[in-house]
């Protein structure tokens, strides 16, 4: 029974950088920006978010220098794609070079002024602890309520979204925009304006994931190459979850369940009898599966009748005067 | 009613202007690249470094001496050779973000004939390797062709996808029947028999004359040929390409097949190559499919325009290297200065195909507005 | 919006507007005014910037110069937003609506509101149509509406947002003469209600019936303004196409050659499984053009395809002389050695190659004829020279990419290439469709040459009076099937109207 509560509580943990990444995505996707410049928001992210909480001790602060990076990498990618109109896929790849670059040349400088660690006040703050009350449920309490505090941030972020799309007015814009910009224009909605904003703040969510990385996987202590295809992961996360960051909830903790699986499956094949195959599989297989899965969801949904969740429009640039 | 029109007193509207000649684009892009140098400049200086010292080193340091060349060239003629390999589906206007997990397999192949066979004779052998690197990552790639063809899968997340697939099959590999038993318990796989190295000339991997003889091809490809001819209509249109009797299928996945051939052609010549030490490990690519996509399209799909931009990288990747020892940088200046410097270049697409009107005179009425306000 | 004295301001006043696309002057200095409680028909040909210019109306394009005024005041429409703002409205002609979302939302959306979706929308939006004596689900999708429903959509969210300026960019073009009537009635009604009304349109008998002014664009210029009452269809031609003109179409008469083209009981579906052709049987002789009339959609771009080998036949028979070409693709009906031409309604989307120059397109069908891995351009080019010259296509040179001509010569270069190819039958769908006249006669012209040659025409048209003129036989269709297939020269527009709707049928054709 442990080793089942202590996966699933290390599936979640892993997850949940993913459900930033996936919902910021989401929400950029939506706006018909196809940002494949996630690794490198998340880079940025990581850096801000790590650098702030090292220099300051405060959590908030370091969340909000998170989300700060991440927009403000998708700002330079709202800027050329929206604004100057330039190929979104190469415009995403080139945002996840330059992420990458910023987070480590300014990470190295940071190592190279004494070993960045987190004081014991951050890692207290930072520390998996029971909620009152909830945490002490049998099973689910140390499952759904022991986490650090930045997992259920995670979790509102998805839900107030997934909401924000259902039921608002500005989220009903957001899918017109997405769908048929020229429609969107036509009803008066500031089209520009609707995917900055929205990109924007898809951006700061996928910096804060970032963070959550290099505050809480890094052990306090910053690490270069942190991110290491997280990013790239959240984008498939958003295909599997068909653009709805309710279903990202659940896909995150999947792919979570994936990647703590690798260190997981000798419990589980010690445990149970008829489990004792698992210790055998090869790690590659545990990391590959997320992607193959991935790959399978995106060839199924194709080949059902009827159109794909992924916004219309996503992928290509809207110019008003266009004839 | 309450109208809130904002009087200001100019007005700036975007219009597209009229095809450019080719001479002006050109300058315009000499124009990119000098100020995409200049923001990079800035950014140079902020770290209190000469900015015209630092891309003094970075240019000569990248040619200052043969061992600088010969690195040089490892860094540009797999990035050229892919980002033509990427260009064939993209002048398809099919989006192969797939080319690093091609390039991959093509490797995977590679190592797999030269492990199998490895007692045929080196010309026989390197031969094998190829084909089998262009057959089974033409097919690897091929794969999401026909998933386009048959369900209009999106072609980009699924290549995306693939990419990252192959870098674990490597892993998958390394960990498992592949792994070196003399390695003494360090997961790696062996380096490949010497039968299977690439031939040298003039101390130099022969990739280079493989990227010459690809130039050449390529060029008379895309506007010589029939299927170079098919694949310029079809990605235009391709009702236009049905309606003219072509098999649109066959073409779409004839030309993923040799696109992604290609990449996996130069991830054949990267892992039998001096610049690996022969050896296939999980940073065989480590990016080179990725930018070379940045390179195919800011190379415009041409190959003229393609070699350009890759010696253009390579100088700036190598050049980086050496100028960030002699002015205390971390490497990563080049991963930054690279995606500055992109920015600034794909910025500069938009003054090619727009402009920005600037309409002074036409200042709201006053009056009118007032009235406005009063009724 | 109210005002103390409607009559005596303008609702929209356009003062010396100009509008560039590259080199193309849309709109040279135009002038144009409307007043509330008043219908403006603006008048014009293919390509004379009628649609440019509203498009400055509804904020979608900017002027590069000159004034507007909207009830008095000068104002700068930046965006759409300011034009709904400032109570404008436009119904595009091709409709600006979200697929995947319903009626109300689609009419809601646009308007101010809370932060959140109302749950009361569907009522508020089904009131209010009923209150219009429109029918329409509110919840519908509009991916599943009809082209009329939508259009009903789109009217709605004028008025739902309070317009009281309505621009209608040819509104008629996709209904049914009883669809246009009831949009008409709509149309008095609003305009009794206060609203200001722009109708765009080329059809002049829907000018004289509907509107109270006409302002007359030629070339981007505007020429006049009339009072509908006092004008008459002639002198609305005159002044639309800029001199006087008999607007006559010969009809060669030929001796009829043999039956080239049997169509058989031919039933196609479209990808949702819904009949677009229905049990279809005709014949096509040499040396004969063949009219297809019908209200848009009637099934004439699924039929053209089917006999060109691009849409799946569901049922029945095409023949080529004796060979049935059913089932086969182009290819292999081009291997047959049938020499077929089909210049489709999408020219730059099926039948030219939009980036690629005049000398490539012309090696659209040919390019596979020489042995050898290369395409031969040098034949190509002399080919394209040929072209220009002969239908006197106005381009740069012949290595000019094909997007960057107007419409008139994008068909040109169209018809050239299908003509220069010796066809026996030539399939036309809307082939002047965005042309201007003078464009439009060198069209039929080139088509008559080819009736004279024994070539069989299957000519789909939208304009009946242009129809009735150079046609011999006049097939209808309506939803799909044949409601009659009359002689040209013993027909009148009226019987084809009749025909069109189905209220009358002729022949056993379709039983």
């Amino acid at each position: 029974m442990n080793t089942i509560v202590n996966f699933l509580f290390a599936a979640i943990k892993a997850g949940t950088p993913l459900l930033f990444g996936t919902t910021g995505e989401i929400l950029t996707q939506k706006s018909g920006n196809m940002n494949l410049g996630v690794e490198g928001l998340m880079y940025m992210g990581a850096f801000g978010g790590f650098l702030i909480a090292y220099k300051t001790d405060n959590l908030l602060l370091s969340l909000l220098a998170a989300a700060l990076f991440g927009a403000l990498g998708s700002l330079i990618y709202s800027f050329l794609v929206v604004t100057l109109k330039a190929n979104q896929n190469v415009t995403g790849l080139s945002l996840t070079i330059f992420g990458t670059g910023f987070a480590t040349f300014f990470g190295e400088m940071l190592i190279e002024g004494g070993s960045p660690k987190l004081s014991a006040n951050m890692t207290t703050i930072l520390s998996e602890k029971p909620l009152p009350v909830l945490g002490n449920i049998p099973f689910f309490g140390k499952v759904l309520f022991s986490h650090n505090i930045i997992v259920y941030l995670a979790l509102v972020i998805a839900v107030i979204v997934w909401a924000y799309m259902r039921f608002t007015r500005p989220g009903m814009k957001l899918k017109a925009v997405g769908e048929n910009p020229a429609a969107a224009d036509a009803m008066g909605i500031n089209v520009d304006l609707t995917k900055y904003v929205h990109t924007l703040i898809g951006g700061a969510i996928c910096g804060v994931g970032g963070a959550y990385i290099s505050l809480i996987n890094g052990n306090g202590i910053w690490n270069n190459g942190c991110i290491n295809g997280q990013g790239w992961i959240s984008v498939a996360l958003v295909i599997f979850a068909s653009w709805s960051s309710a279903k990202a909830i659940l896909g995150s903790l999947i792919f979570g369940a994936f990647t703590v699986f690798q260190v997981r499956a000798n419990d589980f094949a010690s445990e149970f009898a008829f489990l004792s195959f698992l210790s055998k599989i090869p790690n590659a297989i545990y990391v590959m599966l997320p992607f193959v899965i991935t790959a399978l969801v995106l060839i199924i949904s194709s080949m059902k009748e009827g159109r794909s969740e992924q916004p219309a429009s996503c992928g290509t640039n809207y110019y008003r005067e266009e004839r | 009613m309450n109208n809130k029109n904002k009087s200001k007193g100019f007005r700036i509207h975007v219009v597209k202007r009229p095809p450019l000649p080719a001479k002006k684009v050109t300058l315009f892009y000499i124009l990119a690249i000098v100020a995409a140098l200049a923001v990079g400049g800035v950014f140079i200086l902020c770290l209190g470094v000469n900015p015209f010292a630092f891309f003094a080193k970075v240019f000569t340091g990248s040619l200052q001496s043969k061992m600088a060349r010969i690195a040089l060239m490892r860094i540009i003629l797999p990035l050229f050779i892919t980002s033509i390999g990427v260009s064939v589906a993209f002048k398809m206007r099919f989006w192969n973000v797939g080319a690093e997990g091609q390039f991959i397999m093509g490797a995977v192949f590679a190592c797999w004939a030269a492990f199998t066979f490895d007692s045929l004779p080196r010309p026989v052998l390197l031969v094998l390797m190829a084909v089998a690197a262009i057959i089974g990552g033409g097919l690897f790639g091929m794969v999401c062709a026909y998933f386009k063809c048959r369900y209009n899968t999106n072609e980009t997340l699924l290549t995306l996808m693939l990419n990252y697939i192959a870098l674990y099959i490597v892993q998958l590999l390394r960990d498992g029947v592949w792994r070196d038993p003399a390695a003494g318990g360090f997961p790696k796989i062996a380096q490949l028999p010497e039968n299977g190295w690439v031939y040298q000339l003039f101390s130099v991997d022969i990739t280079w004359i493989i990227a010459i003889v690809l130039f050449v091809v390529a060029h008379i490809y895309f506007t010589k040929t029939k299927q170079g001819y098919e694949i310029s209509v079809v990605g235009d249109s391709q009702n236009t390409a049905r309606y003219a009797g072509m098999d649109v299928n066959k073409i779409i996945t004839r030309t993923m097949f040799i696109s992604s051939a290609i990449c996996a052609l130069a991830g054949m010549l990267q892992v039998a190559g001096d610049g690996t030490s022969h050896t296939l490990t999980t940073g065989i690519a480590s990016g080179i499919g990725f930018t070379a996509i940045i390179v195919a399209w800011l190379g415009k799909l041409n190959p003229t325009g393609i070699l350009s931009v890759s010696i253009l990288f390579g100088i700036l990747e190598k050049g980086c290297g050496v100028a960030k020892s002699t002015f205390m940088l971390s490497p990563a200046v080049a991963d930054i200065l690279q995606g500055i410097i992109l920015f600034v270049i794909l910025g500069f697409d938009f003054v090619i195909t727009y402009k920005i009107v600037i309409d002074k005179n036409n200042k709201t009425d006053k009056k009118g507005a007032a009235d406005e306000h009063n009724s | 919006m109210q005002n103390t004295n409607p009559q005596q301001q303008f609702a929209i006043e356009l003062k010396g507007i100009c509008k560039s696309f590259g080199t193309v002057k849309a709109n040279d200095n135009i002038d144009l005014n409307v007043k509330f409680g008043e219908i403006l028909a603006l008048l014009g040909e293919n390509g004379s910037g009628k649609t440019t210019l509203m498009n400055m109306l509804s904020g979608i394009y900017q002027p590069d110069g000159g004034e507007i005024y909207v009830d008095g005041n000068k104002v700068n429409i930046q965006n759409p937003e300011e034009a709904r703002r400032l109570g404008i409205g436009m119904v595009h002609q091709h409709f600006k609506l979200v697929d995947v979302m319903t009626a109300t939302d689609n009419i809601t959306l646009s308007s101010k509101g809370g932060l959140f979706v109302k749950k009361g929308r569907y009522k508020e939006i089904e009131e209010l149509s009923k209150k219009y004596a429109f029918t329409i689900d509110p919840q519908k999708l509009i991916s599943q509406m009809s082209v009329s429903e939508k259009q009903t959509v789109e009217i709605l969210k004028l008025i739902y947002n309070g317009a009281k300026i309505l621009i209608l960019d040819e509104p008629t073009a996709v209904l049914t003469p009883q669809e246009t009537e009831k949009l008409f009635d709509i149309l008095r009604n609003m305009k009794k209600e206060g609203c200001a009304i722009i109708i765009i349109t080329h059809k002049l008998n829907e000018v004289m019936s509907i509107s109270d002014r006409v302002t007359i664009l030629h070339k981007g210029r505007s020429v006049a303004t009339v009072d509908t009452e006092k004008t008459n269809p002639n002198e609305l031609t005159e002044l639309m196409v800029g001199h006087p003109m008999q607007l006559s179409i010969k009809r060669e008469e030929c001796t009829e050659g043999e039956d080239l083209l049997h169509v058989h009981h031919l039933t196609l579906e479209n990808s949702d499984g819904a009949e677009v052709i229905k049990k279809l049987s005709f014949d096509l002789r040499g040396g004969e053009i063949l009219g297809v009339a019908g209200v848009a959609g009637s099934g004439q771009k699924e039929l053209c395809e089917a006999i060109a080998g691009l849409y799946p036949i569901k049922k029945g028979a095409v023949l080529y002389k004796d060979i049935n070409i059913e089932g086969k693709t182009p290819r292999e009906i081009i291997d047959l050695g049938i020499s077929m031409s089909f210049i489709p309604e999408d020219r730059l989307g099926m039948g030219l190659a939009a980036s690629l120059n005049i000398v490539d397109n012309m090696l659209l069908k040919t390019y596979r004829d020489n042995k050898g891995l290369f395409v031969d351009r040098e034949s190509a080019e002399v080919l394209a020279n040929k072209v220009v010259e002969e239908l006197e296509i106005k381009t740069p040179d012949v290595h000019t990419p094909v997007r960057q001509l107007s419409g008139g010569n994008v068909q040109k270069v169209l018809l050239g290439r299908e003509i220069e190819a010796n066809p026996s039958v030539i399939i036309t769908a809307y082939a002047v469709r965005g042309l201007d006249i003078n464009s439009s006669y060198t069209i039929y012209d080139a088509l008559n040459e080819q009736k004279k040659r024994g070539v069989g025409i299957l000519f789909i048209g939208e304009d009946l009076d242009v129809m009735l003129e150079l046609c011999d036989r006049i097939m209808v269709l309506c939803h799909g099937q044949c409601s009659g297939i009359v002689n040209a020269k013993e027909t009148t527009k009226d019987y084809l109207g009749l025909l069109m709707t189905a209220t009358v049928t002729e022949g056993a054709d379709n039983e």
